[in-house]
């Protein structure tokens, strides 16, 4: 009947599992070439749509091609973007927001405007637009991601901030003449940091989203990539033929962005409790 | 009545318990230790008991337990807890409920958070009525009545409100409507009015306590304020480290204290009336001990000046100071816990000083400062003055716009009408347009001492940032040491320090660059008696030592009597009374200020109760911002014409158009008078 | 909150303008000749030219914005590059066919989200607060096309029990269209759910520890009316502002769900003409669903400071 204040740890396993999946998918992102049995690329004519086996573990697509060994090189593209555009946003939004909430008067309302009028515009379209307008590529689906998130980064840095500014230590700072970048790198700075730090695991778990769905939208990775997001997108007219080779690359997506949303979980509610 | 038999507890056996409220040996465990060892009391209906210690002494979870509530990893190792014979900890959960519903209130601090955002009032006292299975149509009516018995103004309009659309003490009063609804034989108090203005606190607790006498409930009041109980209560119980060390009749204990924690605890806080000079606040040392730090014997005696070899090896019992007629339960007598019952007396007061000597040239002259946020006027056209040396006491409810002024002077505020003159020399209103000189000399020490100082760096940082931006000539051990604050300290991160500590850095912080002017809001309205009385003395001997002068604020006018040289008094923006503190406290004085010194008085001699008008920030006329709660008011005129600025004497400006000679005084407390030195606190 | 309503509904034509902008450069600026996409590589140049002076091509952008603006503002969206088809007809069609999937995918989500936020939050920290938090967590974090293909292969693929396409012939009864939108729709549900009902669980975890429902349980009301009258309302308050933020994720999701099942819906006509750039079509659905994304946030925050009164109703918008 009372309200627990000491909530109980989750089991362990959850975390030590989630832990592996990720450092599972990183070391395939970076060293496929020494983990895959076949080229990727290869094609195996005679060897379409061969369903799981001793040969394919996990079978053969319509080329033939081995289907574990694309799901091991199809990490890279996903898990380079992803973190690459969370990096870019947080590093974007908190610069931003912290200046705006520092700052305040006109450069504040200049920015907020301009983020509100980004935010207020459907993501999703923007990115059909843009990506039809710049081709497909690595780096635009970076920019992209990016562009997407730095506002909601920018918003939460800048609220951590508004309520920081107020606090009597960074006022007394401010009365013995701190100049401006010592208030926000000296003062502010340190004491937003678990905001910042619960933005980049969010924004990374929304940026392994983002790019999975731009990539089986035709909008993410060039044509012929192993990555996940295109295999599925590609592999789904076989569907009936040969349900492994969507399988795969679902599940597969599916194992990383669970595990980082576990992570990311388990670290808000480390720095919600202290 | 509602109170008949409850299913499900009721006590087997036994002698027949008397009425009202039965605590028998109650002892409580959370994990990290014990919080209440053996407490036995007894409060008989109509009956007031106040329950009294600081922070972490187990007031609170007692406090719960009277209604069969304990958070979650509390255990009851022994103890009944009777109510009208009715064993409340031995309630099955679905009994324990009924009887809450029928027998027991509880009135909480910020009665806000009390109150569901979300629902008119009107309803939520109805939901209350319901639950007791008033028939639907009755309900209205009941409600209403119970909202103007709590003395709402209009009742109707008020009803369909919603709890923010109410002030601090309507909504108290709300709380308090819902509380009595039960007609509950048990009504627990927990700090009712910590967060309300003095005056609004005054009122409030008169309400509750007649009340509470017209029901014949047994009442408990939980508070760390010992002068508010002495007010308000009957008898009253002192809790030192989850222990019962005294209770008794409360003019006896306040009287006659008999143990050297309430001892402590009267002589460190401030009288009203009585400053520094005549008598000097007591520290207790060291700290009280966390739950779960056991030791032998007395548990106050590492911090006892009376502490004999006996008192650290056996722990004393409860014992009735009279030695006839020792009861089981102490239901009326003085008991103390005590081995030598008495040791220490109360510290009398020294001799009046004599006045102190004739101030310095001027230091800050604020002229014609008006602040307004929005339509709401903070500061209205607000002239003071602080000289070389001084401390100058700021009083006022919240929302009078003391912090406002304040924070104009140190250049934090918005810019507005007005100057503000250091040494003749124009500050201007935002401290990044002022020079080095005039930020250093012009600091500030704020009110919450868990946000005052960076918690990601460390004290000596904290402190070796100060010295370098303003340019002072201390090192860090010596600007330490001078706020009392101990070498090992230099090296903690804020989270390890308490409360007077982070104040203690704070101060420190502030005299840096030796500055001219330190500007105080509320630097100790957030810590324990105790505590506050070492920061006090913190700040008075830096005064001492360099002649820094003060801007003082608080809302108690006891702890700005206490180290004022002079006082002013804001009223909604409007300074409308300063002078020497003693003439200020003692009258003659302005209406308002009489007001304020009738709630911190001991006595109930409170003035004639005015419900505040409705409060239009907007729409003030001309007149006097006073003049519709004033029981003064010269009809026509106060509410029509500005009041002028009158000159008593010596500096002492009282903003009022009653005649000089009919203005309203506390004679108790006038300087000279014998009641003045000679009343306990 | 009349302040606050004009202050909202007078915004939106600037903003309004401010996606027309947007949706014109982006599609104005699009490489590619339009006029030898329409007629094909083996057109002469001279055909290219004459069509591209038809289509107002050869005028400056502004002259082409205005007159674009214009002309989507009367409601002559055009005649479909590639389907040679009314885009309005085409358009609105497909709004509705997304319509009538996204209103199923809502109308499950709310009382399913409500139900089992509510249901973790109240049991804090049990064992049924771990399993509906858990699952939410990984469905909210899994891409609908991730949890739509596992649906595929196990309820057409394997037990065959639903069809894979969500595409009805017309003279479908009513059942057969249900049973086409039910794996969308479910698809849909699935990442929304978990989202909504993890912003319940935390609301309603602070409500519960609140001191008003503290000061009820003290006044020995019991666990059933507590929910009723304290927690159900304000723990789905904030939840309001979360079904808000879902509807963006519900117009992406569209687009994802009804490329997986071949739905003729608009997020699947707004990538099929982007890819081909068939510019009046993507013109027209940009801004159809410009439009429809701006009202639903607006509806969203009005029902918001509806349901609070507690949101300061002329503060920040």
């Amino acid at each position: 009947m009372a309200v627990a204040t000491h909530a109980p740890r989750r089991p362990g396993p959850v975390l030590v599992g989630s832990a592996a999946v990720v450092a599972a998918w990183v070391v395939c992102a970076a060293f496929w070439p020494h983990l895959v049995p076949y080229d990727p690329d290869l094609q195996a004519p005679a060897d379409r749509f061969l369903p799981p086996g001793p040969d394919h573990w996990l079978g053969a697509d319509h080329y033939g091609r081995d289907v574990l060994s694309r799901l091991v090189a199809g990490a890279r593209p996903v898990l380079v973007v992803a973190p690459l555009a969370a990096l870019v946003s947080v590093a974007a939004g908190t610069a931003l927001g912290l200046l705006a909430g520092a700052v305040r008067g006109w450069f504040d309302g200049l920015v907020m405007r301009l983020l509100d009028a980004v935010v207020v515009f459907p993501v999703i379209i923007a990115a059909v637009l843009f990506i039809a307008l710049l081709g497909r590529s690595a780096p635009v689906l970076v920019l992209v991601i990016a562009a997407a998130f730095v506002p909601l980064v920018t918003r939460s840095v800048r609220a951590a901030t508004l309520v920081e500014r107020e606090k009597p230590y960074v006022e007394a700072a401010r009365l013995r003449g701190e100049p401006l970048w010592s208030l926000v790198v000296r003062e502010l700075l340190p004491n937003v940091r678990g905001t910042v730090l619960v933005e980049a695991t969010t924004r990374l778990g929304d940026a392994i989203f983002a790019a999975a769905t731009l990539s089986f939208l035709g909008l993410g990775q060039p044509p012929g990539s192993p990555d996940w997001g295109s295999s599925v997108a590609d592999n789904r007219l076989w569907l009936q033929l040969a349900p492994w080779t969507v399988l795969a690359p679902a599940l597969a997506i599916g194992s990383l962005v669970v595990a980082v949303a576990l992570l990311t979980d388990r670290l808000r509610r480390q720095l919600g409790r202290s | 009545m509602t109170a008949g038999p409850v299913k499900g507890g009721p006590v087997a056996g036994g002698p027949v318990m008397p009425p009202g409220l039965v605590v028998d040996g109650l002892s409580v465990a959370y994990p990290a230790g014990p919080v209440l060892h053996d407490i036995r009391l007894a409060v008989r209906p109509g009956e007031t008991f106040g329950l009294v210690g600081e922070s972490g002494c187990g007031k609170t979870t007692l406090g719960y337990l009277l209604g069969g509530h304990l958070e979650a990893g509390g255990r009851v190792l022994g103890g009944r807890v009777l109510v009208d014979g009715v064993d409340v900890l031995a309630l099955r959960p679905a009994a324990l409920r009924r009887w809450r519903a029928s027998h027991v209130a509880f009135v909480h601090q910020e009665a806000a958070s009390s109150l569901d955002p979300t629902m008119r009032v009107g309803r939520q006292v109805a939901h209350v009525l319901r639950a007791q299975g008033l028939p639907r149509q009755a309900v209205a009516a009941r409600a209403r009545e119970l909202l103007s018995r709590v003395r709402l103004p209009d009742v109707d309009a008020l009803a369909r409100r919603y709890p923010h659309q109410l002030s601090g003490g309507q909504q108290q009063r709300v709380v308090i409507a819902c509380a009595l609804a039960t007609r509950p034989r048990l009504l627990v108090l927990d700090e009712p009015t910590t967060g309300l203005d003095a005056s609004v606190q005054h009122e409030v607790l008169g309400l509750l306590t007649g009340l509470a006498t017209e029901l014949a409930t047994a009442v408990v009041l939980v508070s760390h304020d010992l002068p508010l109980v002495g007010q308000a209560c009957d008898r009253v119980g002192v809790l030192y480290a989850g222990r019962l060390v005294e209770v008794g009749p409360v003019g006896e204990v306040l009287a006659a204290p008999a143990h050297p924690y309430t001892v402590a605890l009267l002589d460190s806080a401030p009288t009203l009336g009585v400053p520094r000079a005549a008598r000097p606040l007591a520290t207790i040392p060291g700290r009280p001990p966390r739950p779960g730090e056991t030791g032998a014997g007395c548990r106050f005696a590492p911090r006892c000046p009376a502490a004999v070899d006996a008192c650290r090896s056996a722990e004393p019992a409860l014992a009735e100071l009279a030695p006839a007629g020792a009861a089981l339960v102490p239901s009326g007598g003085h008991a103390v816990r005590c081995l030598r019952p008495g040791a220490v007396g109360r510290a009398a007061p020294g001799a009046r000083p004599a006045p102190a000597g004739r101030p310095g040239p001027v230091l800050l002259q604020v002229r014609g400062l008006t602040r307004r946020y929005g339509r709401t006027v903070a500061l209205d056209n607000v002239d003071l003055t602080i000289h070389h040396g001084e401390v100058v006491g700021l009083v006022g409810e919240s929302g009078s716009g003391k912090t406002t002024l304040a924070r104009a002077v140190v250049g934090l505020g918005p810019p507005g009408e007005g100057d503000v003159l250091l040494d003749g020399q124009e500050l201007p209103a935002r401290v990044t347009q002022r020079s080095r000189q005039l930020r250093r000399r012009v600091q500030m020490v704020f009110q919450n001492p868990d946000t005052t100082l960076n918690p990601e760096h460390r004290v000596r940082h904290i402190l070796h940032r100060a010295i370098r931006t303003l340019r002072g000539h201390d090192d860090v051990p010596a600007l330490a040491r001078r706020a009392q604050l101990d070498d090992d300290l230099l090296d903690c991160l804020p989270a390890r320090l308490s409360g007077g500590q982070k104040q203690r850095v704070a101060i420190a912080r502030s005299f840096a660059g030796s500055p001219s002017l330190v500007v105080c809001d509320e630097p100790v309205s957030a810590l324990d008696v105790s505590v506050q009385a070492g920061v006090l003395e913190t700040l008075a001997r830096q005064r001492d030592r360099t002649g820094t002068s003060y801007l003082f604020i608080s809302h108690d006018l006891a702890v700005v009597g206490y180290l004022a040289d002079r006082v002013a008094v804001l009223y909604r923006g409007v300074l409308v009374e300063q002078g020497p503190a003693g003439q200020v406290l003692a009258g003659p004085h302005h209406p308002y200020t009489a007001r304020l010194v009738a709630a911190t008085a001991p006595t109930a001699a409170a003035p004639a109760f005015v419900e505040p008008a409705p409060v239009d920030p907007a729409g003030d006329g001309p007149g006097c911002r006073y003049a519709s709660r004033c029981p003064y008011r010269i009809a026509g005129r106060c509410d029509r014409v500005a009041p002028p600025a009158v000159a008593l004497d010596d500096g002492h400006l009282v903003r009022c158009h009653l005649d000089p000679a009919s203005l309203p005084s506390a004679a108790w407390l006038a300087p000279g008078s014998p009641a003045a030195a000679a009343r306990p606190g | 909150m009349r302040r606050f309503l004009l202050r909202r509904v007078a915004a939106v034509p600037a903003t309004l303008l401010g996606v027309s902008l947007m949706v014109f450069l982006a599609t104005d600026v699009l490489p590619g000749d339009v006029a030898r996409t329409v007629l094909g590589r083996e057109a002469s140049a001279e055909s290219v030219a004459a069509l591209r002076h038809e289509l107002g091509l050869d005028q400056p952008v502004y002259l082409r914005y205005l007159h674009w603006l214009a002309d989507f503002g009367t409601g002559s969206w055009g005649t479909s590059y590639t389907l040679h088809v009314p885009v309005r007809d085409l358009v609105l069609d497909r709004l509705g066919q997304s319509l009538m999937l996204a209103s199923l995918a809502f109308v499950l989500l709310v009382p399913v989200a409500l139900a089992l936020g509510v249901l973790a939050g109240l049991g804090e920290d049990t064992p049924v607060d771990w399993v509906i938090s858990g699952v939410s967590l990984a469905l909210g974090a899994t891409p609908e096309f991730v949890t739509g293909v596992v649906l595929l292969v196990v309820f057409s693929v394997e037990l065959g029990w639903l069809p894979a396409s969500a595409q009805t012939s017309p003279g479908d009864g009513p059942l057969v269209i249900l049973s086409h939108l039910v794996l969308p729709a479910t698809c849909l549900v699935l990442l929304c759910t978990g989202y909504v009902a993890r912003h319940v669980r935390a609301s309603t975890v602070l409500v519960v520890a609140s001191p008003y429902v503290r000061a009820a349980r003290l006044r020995g009301v019991s666990g059933a009316q507590l929910v009723r009258r304290h927690v159900l309302r304000n723990a789905t308050v904030p939840a309001t502002s979360a079904l808000g933020v879902q509807l963006q994720f519900l117009l992406g999701g569209l687009l994802v769900v009804e490329l997986l099942f071949n739905y003729p819906g608009i997020g699947a006509l707004l990538l099929a003409s982007a890819t081909a750039k068939d510019l009046p079509t993507l013109q027209a659905t940009a801004m159809v669903l410009g439009v429809l994304y701006l009202a639903v946030v607006l509806l969203a925050d009005i029902a918001y400071r509806l349901l609070d009164p507690r949101v300061r109703l002329d503060g920040e918008g």
